[in-house]
């Protein structure tokens, strides 16, 4: 099969399991965004694939919102589907019976793998860590920032099929104004004894903190070793704003809170439009992992912090007046 | 036990990185280092294979004049030999050309032997992309366990754990397979005098794309399935603000964020 510059933008479903249902995550609204601007320079269509059963049904309204025309909704007969090397060879099978322009996918670990995969599989050039994506003199050019958030590259994807992997809060998502009705296709993937290799041999879904998630919240409230254990300040201030909890690798090794917090360029990549960080030093490591944040918020105790030398607000002050202080405050304005 | 650990050259991350007019990124020499997830996946791989015994390391790199620094280090931990895949025509090269030349060289080196387990760390600090595991698995047909948060080998069968946003983790595959690990995988150890010494003795194979067979136009920016068309560093954060708590310092925070609609 071809893959037309017109051929649809397919766009990967991600899903969290909310009272027992599938739900898509927030982010696969920006790609749906994305994809309608990417799609709409060759008059493409906008499908979706769905890999987890049930979701196809369970999603198609809100899809609709955003413009898709397609669900695919695919099954892999008895092969894993949270094996990443399967989700490869389903999200190729999609490509190939659309004849897809584009694949896009939320930059997650286990997409980043699909998508390597599915690069090997069909020839596709990948770009992971976007941060926006368009077309330019009929390639696919994206944007992305790399260096800790310091550059900003742009590299236009030469092969007929393009696979982007685009990073939370990317762009704003945006319904579109006629809603569409998709139609659902299915697909049963064989998949091959290549992708079949590792076996799955145990899988525990954490259980939903309640707060938004790392990777995709709008404000994450972070906290480090300067806490000394102690994350009340640091929750308190994220309830009032509606932020994710984060932490330093050091509070994590410290079991002070759960690894999936770790922020950094060994724990999750965040860009959150607004960051506080409390109690945190600002080392490389934590820094690649949130330094393209919008706005970017310090407070230590130690103004020779060189958090501070990217921080748009830096207090230099301890963290348990200052913290809980801001959330009182914003109780106060909020009236 | 045969095992071959991919370790790269990169700029080293504490020193100020850049790209250059080719979009490129500026490799100065001199303040390049051993990527530090691979010191990781090195550590990894000596702990296998003195568990296992009877065991051959071997560091595998492709990469420029220079990048055989990366392999000096891990001879230095303790690796037994290291290879180079050193040819003009590999500058450029995108993730899949690297896999390609990556590929090639494993095949290269279990021709004399099987290797039994492909380990490397898991993302490069340079561009932070974690893409290269899968696409080599996928490459050499091998089992893929990415991520290893922690890793055993035992009868044959190699098991790992992983950590994920959402999940835990744990697979299994028959060897050989491909291995990547995480830095909660284990503390990779410092190369002791003795090691320092013992590594300048141990021989680097240096390989052409010719010596393993990769045609050039596969590789490098010819073979490359991206082209980069601009970059430019980020704008300075302006208008920075920076207090020292006198007391009311939460509250001119909150107000802050309230002038700029953050709350
Ligand atoms: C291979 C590798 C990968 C790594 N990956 C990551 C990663 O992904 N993410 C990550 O975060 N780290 C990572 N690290 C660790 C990283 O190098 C730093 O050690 C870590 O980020 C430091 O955490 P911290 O800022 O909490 O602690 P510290 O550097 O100890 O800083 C604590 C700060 O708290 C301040 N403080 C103390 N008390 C108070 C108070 N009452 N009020 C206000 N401020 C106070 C202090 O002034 C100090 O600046 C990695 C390291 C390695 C080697
Ligand atoms: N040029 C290279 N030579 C050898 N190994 C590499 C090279 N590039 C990447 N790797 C390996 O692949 C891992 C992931 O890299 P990446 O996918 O580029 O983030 C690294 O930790 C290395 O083990």
């Amino acid at each position: 099969m071809t893959h037309p510059a017109d051929g649809p933008v397919v766009v990967l479903l991600d899903h969290h399991t909310v009272d027992g249902a599938p739900r898509l995550r927030p982010p696969v609204l920006e790609l749906l965004t994305l994809a309608r601007g990417l799609a709409r320079h060759t008059g493409a269509p906008v499908h979706a694939v769905a890999l987890e059963p049930g979701l196809a049904a369970a999603a198609a309204d809100e899809v609709g919102r955003y413009g898709v025309t397609v669900v695919h909704d695919v099954t892999v007969g008895d092969a894993d589907r949270h094996l990443t090397p399967v989700a490869a060879e389903a999200l190729a099978a999609v490509a190939s019976r659309a004849g897809a322009s584009a694949v896009l996918a939320t930059s997650t670990f286990e997409n980043k793998e699909a998508a390597a995969r599915l690069g090997v599989l069909t020839g596709a050039g990948v770009v992971s860590d976007a941060t926006g994506v368009t077309r330019e003199d009929g390639e696919v050019v994206v944007s992305k920032t790399v260096f800790a958030g310091t550059w900003t590259t742009r590299c236009a994807i030469t092969t007929p099929l393009a696979v982007v992997l685009v990073k939370a809060n990317a762009v704003p998502a945006e319904p579109v104004d006629a809603p569409t009705e998709p139609r659902t296709e299915g697909h049963a993937v064989t998949v091959s004894a290549g992708a079949r290799r590792a076996t799955l041999t145990g899988r525990t879904e954490r259980a939903a903190t309640g707060r938004p998630e790392l990777a995709e919240a709008q404000a994450v409230v972070a906290g480090g070793r300067g806490t000394n254990g102690d994350f009340s300040a640091v929750e308190e201030l994220a309830d009032v704003l509606g932020a994710a909890v984060g932490a330093t690798r050091v509070a994590t090794d410290e079991g002070w809170i759960g690894h999936e917090a770790q922020i950094g360029q060994t724990g999750v990549t965040i860009s959150p439009q607004l960051y506080i960080g409390a109690g945190i030093s600002g080392a490389v490591h934590h820094r690649g992992g949130m330094q393209a944040s919008g706005t970017i918020v310090a407070v230590n105790s130690d103004p020779e912090s060189p958090i501070f030398e990217i921080a748009d607000f830096g207090v230099v002050g301890d963290l348990f007046d200052v913290l809980p202080q801001a959330a009182a405050e914003i109780r106060r304005l909020r009236g | 036990m045969k095992i071959v650990v991919c370790v790269k050259f990169v700029p080293d991350i504490q020193a100020d990185r850049r790209l250059g007019q080719d979009g490129r990124v500026v490799r100065d020499g001199g303040d390049g280092t051993l990527n530090e997830l691979d010191e990781n996946a090195v550590e990894a791989a000596l702990a296998l294979a003195e568990a296992a015994g009877d065991s051959e390391v071997v560091a595998l790199t492709v990469g420029p004049a220079g990048a055989e620094d990366a392999v000096r280090r891990a001879l230095q931990m303790g690796a037994d030999r290291g290879v180079q895949v050193l040819d003009d025509a590999l500058a450029g090269s995108d993730v899949f050309g690297t896999v390609t030349a990556l590929a090639a060289a494993v095949r290269r080196i279990a021709a004399d032997g099987p290797v039994d387990l492909v380990l490397t760390g898991m993302a490069a600090l340079d561009g932070l992309t974690s893409l290269l595991p899968a696409a080599l698995a996928a490459e050499l047909d091998l089992p893929q366990l990415t991520l290893a948060a922690e890793v055993a080998v035992e009868d044959g069968a190699v098991r790992i754990r992983r950590e994920l946003d959402g999940a835990s983790e744990t697979l299994a595959a028959p060897l050989p397979a491909l291995v990547s690990v995480t830095d909660q995988a284990n503390a990779p150890r410092y190369p002791n005098f003795k090691g320092i010494m013992a590594a300048r003795k141990k021989p680097i194979q240096v390989l052409a794309l010719a010596d393993v067979g990769v045609d050039p136009a596969a590789v490098g920016a010819a073979g490359a399935r991206t082209r980069i068309v601009g970059s430019s560093p980020r704008p300075p954060r302006e208008d920075r603000v920076l207090i020292t708590d006198d007391g009311t310092a939460g509250t001119r925070l909150a107000q802050y964020l309230a002038e700029r609609k953050l709350v």
